[in-house]
């Protein structure tokens, strides 16, 4: 589409969700959503209605990341269609009751923006996560994120890989977005993040606010960072960790990897290079949460998304 | 200066694990154990155990399963009878006791060395008890001259032996590593390598004192813990109503006197400080919001150490 043809027009986005505690031990986004339902002042803005909404109570009331699976993982077609039973794994179940709540997934009902809000142990300072590069209100949605956060950073994290995407919470909307902010202990809050992830909804929700009201946001370039392999521990015969991230790719999110530079230290001392045969921009480098899911970093490639002027339906 | 002497050390036992969840002991115990197979035992000067305390939780990577292990090793609890509801962690508590101790006896063992990490900005920081004997102390001033990569602090923790809880306190002279800060679940390179430089520091320090050499002694600087102070917290609901202010959070060690910024709730208000200018410790670590505790509160004291010699028995 060019920049110069007529602008994508969007039904109003009245339905707006924030989910917090969708991992029970990521901090930022148990207390800010808790806060809210106490007190919804902050989150108020005319003509939508914002759901602050604690997806996994138990793992949050327990303080890990879930209790029988990854909920951030359970809303897969397979899941949201198996019939409920006492024999279910406990996400599994919740993810059914938010997509009830929420969706359904895919269908004209559901809950039109969902943001979802993590923490991570990575040095990602505050990223924005996208499921399409099409889904055009929130290439514009996270592009004025990104300027108002200025001259705070804020990436954005796009995952459409056919295999390393994954069914999140919020994928129950039509208009998905992921909050993740780092770098912060499981388990810990802490203040800087914590206003970071505040700051973002702030002007999220102003956003979708000016987006209701009727005002056109013009074409744009939105930088994003495509996913685009994820990179293991090196490990032993018995599936064991032989090494750790190397100290000079430790805390370098976002920053170029090139072939040749160190990667992965063995805990004997040695040194593994990273042998990819073009510089990628590694990002969730060293995530707690990640071990058990094999992954040390994802390499991601920087790529400049065309967003269309976007604005509301007109009645 | 009176040179004080002591009995020449045998054996050491380095601890891994002791929460799960704290991965440099997790990986340095196999590491060592690695060593050792490779090399044979003649690399280290004296003879080690090593031992991932707590196994259970290292395999599901929580702190703890049932009770944390390192409040288990007080003389009541290490003497309490075991039925089918005893925590694990009790039980487990009991073994180590059995293997390293026992605890007060001269069957312990010379050196426990019991590995940590925080997700506080603690650099290395020494942990002892006040009754420890001069050896601690002189391992702290050893480590505080070695270990250059980070900032190395001795905490003191003013406890007699028999209320003593944690693990180290079985051996004749125990000392906790902590290191951080680091989450919960991760290893970071740079902290795996600094405390095996800490743990191969500690090697050096005993095979030159075993060698008979005069160690001199001199002045040390300790940390000594009098209280903690826990969040604001929501009278309905206990959950913390604020967070560690941002000029307070990593700054470990730091003075905090009175009318300096503490915490800032979610409303934002500063809440700020009202005592006696003390050191915080263990600022917004991950393990204490369930025990109660923001930070604790400590006392600058210089200890003059006495030069010591061992005395071949």
């Amino acid at each position: 589409m060019s920049s110069r043809g007529s602008p994508s027009c969007f039904p109003e986005a009245r339905r707006v969700a924030i989910f917090g505690g969708t991992h029970g031990n990521e901090m930022s986004g148990v207390t800010l959503v808790n806060m809210w339902i106490k007190n919804r002042a902050e989150i108020e803005r005319s003509g939508l209605t914002a759901r602050p909404f604690i997806t996994n109570p138990r793992a949050v009331e327990k303080c890990s990341r879930y209790i029988d699976t990854d909920l951030n993982r359970a809303f897969t077609p397979e899941n949201l269609s198996t019939p409920s039973g006492d024999g279910l794994p406990y996400e599994v179940q919740r993810a059914k009751e938010i997509n009830q709540i929420f969706g359904p997934k895919g269908s004209p009902d559901a809950y039109d923006v969902i943001f979802d809000l993590h923490n991570t142990t990575s040095n990602m300072g505050s990223t924005l996560i996208l499921e399409s590069s099409t889904d055009h209100f929130n290439l514009q949605m996270v592009q004025y994120i990104k300027k108002a956060m200025a001259p705070e950073s804020c990436m954005v994290l796009l995952n459409e890989h056919p295999h390393l995407k994954y069914s999140t919470s919020r994928s129950v909307s039509k208009h998905p977005i992921g909050l993740e902010v780092g770098p912060q202990p499981q388990g810990v809050l802490r203040s800087n993040i914590f206003e970071s992830m505040r700051a973002i909804m702030k002007h999220a929700l102003d956003f979708i606010e000016l987006f209701n009201s009727g005002v056109e946001f013009p074409a744009c370039s939105v930088e994003v960072f495509r996913v685009h392999e994820r990179m293991d521990y090196p490990r032993d015969t018995n599936g064991n960790i032989t090494a750790m991230v190397h100290p000079h790719l430790q805390d370098c999110d976002w920053e170029p990897l090139n072939p040749g530079d160190p990667m992965f230290q063995t805990f004997d001392g040695r040194t593994i290079l990273y042998e990819g045969v073009s510089p990628v921009y590694p990002t969730f480098i060293n995530e707690a949460a990640y071990y058990e899911k094999q992954q040390a970093f994802v390499t991601t490639r920087r790529e400049t998304l065309a967003a269309n002027s976007i604005r509301k339906t007109s009645t | 200066m009176e040179v004080v002497t002591l009995p020449v050390l045998h054996r050491m036992a380095v601890c891994g694990g002791t929460h799960g969840d704290e991965m440099t002991g997790v990986f340095l115990v196999p590491e060592l154990e690695r060593q050792r197979r490779e090399k044979g035992d003649g690399i280290w000067p004296i003879a080690l155990t090593t031992v991932l305390s707590n196994p259970r939780a290292i395999k599901e990577c929580k702190r703890y399963v049932e009770k944390d292990l390192n409040r288990c090793f007080t003389s009541a609890l290490l003497s309490s009878s075991i039925t089918d509801s005893t925590p694990y962690e009790i039980q487990r508590a009991q073994e180590l006791n059995s293997l390293l101790g026992p605890k007060e006896t001269e069957d312990a063992i010379d050196i426990i060395c019991d590995l940590h990490n925080t997700t506080a900005n603690m650099g290395l920081t020494v942990i002892s008890y006040s009754f420890s004997n001069w050896v601690c102390l002189h391992l702290f001033k050893y480590l505080k001259e070695k270990v250059t990569t980070v900032p190395v602090r001795l905490m003191l923790l003013d406890i007699p032996i028999c209320d003593a809880y944690s693990l180290e306190s079985v051996s004749k002279y125990g000392i906790s590593l902590e290191a951080g800060p680091q989450p919960q679940g991760v290893v970071r390179a740079d902290i795996f390598n600094f405390m095996k430089e800490a743990v191969n520091a500690v090697m050096d320090w005993i095979k030159i004192f075993n060698s008979g050499q005069v160690i001199e002694g001199g002045e040390v600087e300790s940390y000594m813990v009098e209280k903690s102070i826990d969040y604001p917290r929501d009278p309905e609901t206990q959950r913390p109503s604020a967070a560690v202010h941002p000029q307070l959070q990593d700054q470990d060690f730091c003075l905090l006197k009175p009318g300096d910024p503490m915490f800032l709730t979610f409303s934002g208000e500063t809440v700020k400080y009202e005592g006696e200018p003390r050191h915080p410790i263990f600022i917004n670590e991950a393990a204490y919001y369930e025990k109660g505790i923001a930070f604790h509160l400590a006392q600058k004291k210089n200890i003059t150490i006495p030069s010591i010699q061992a005395k071949k028995d």
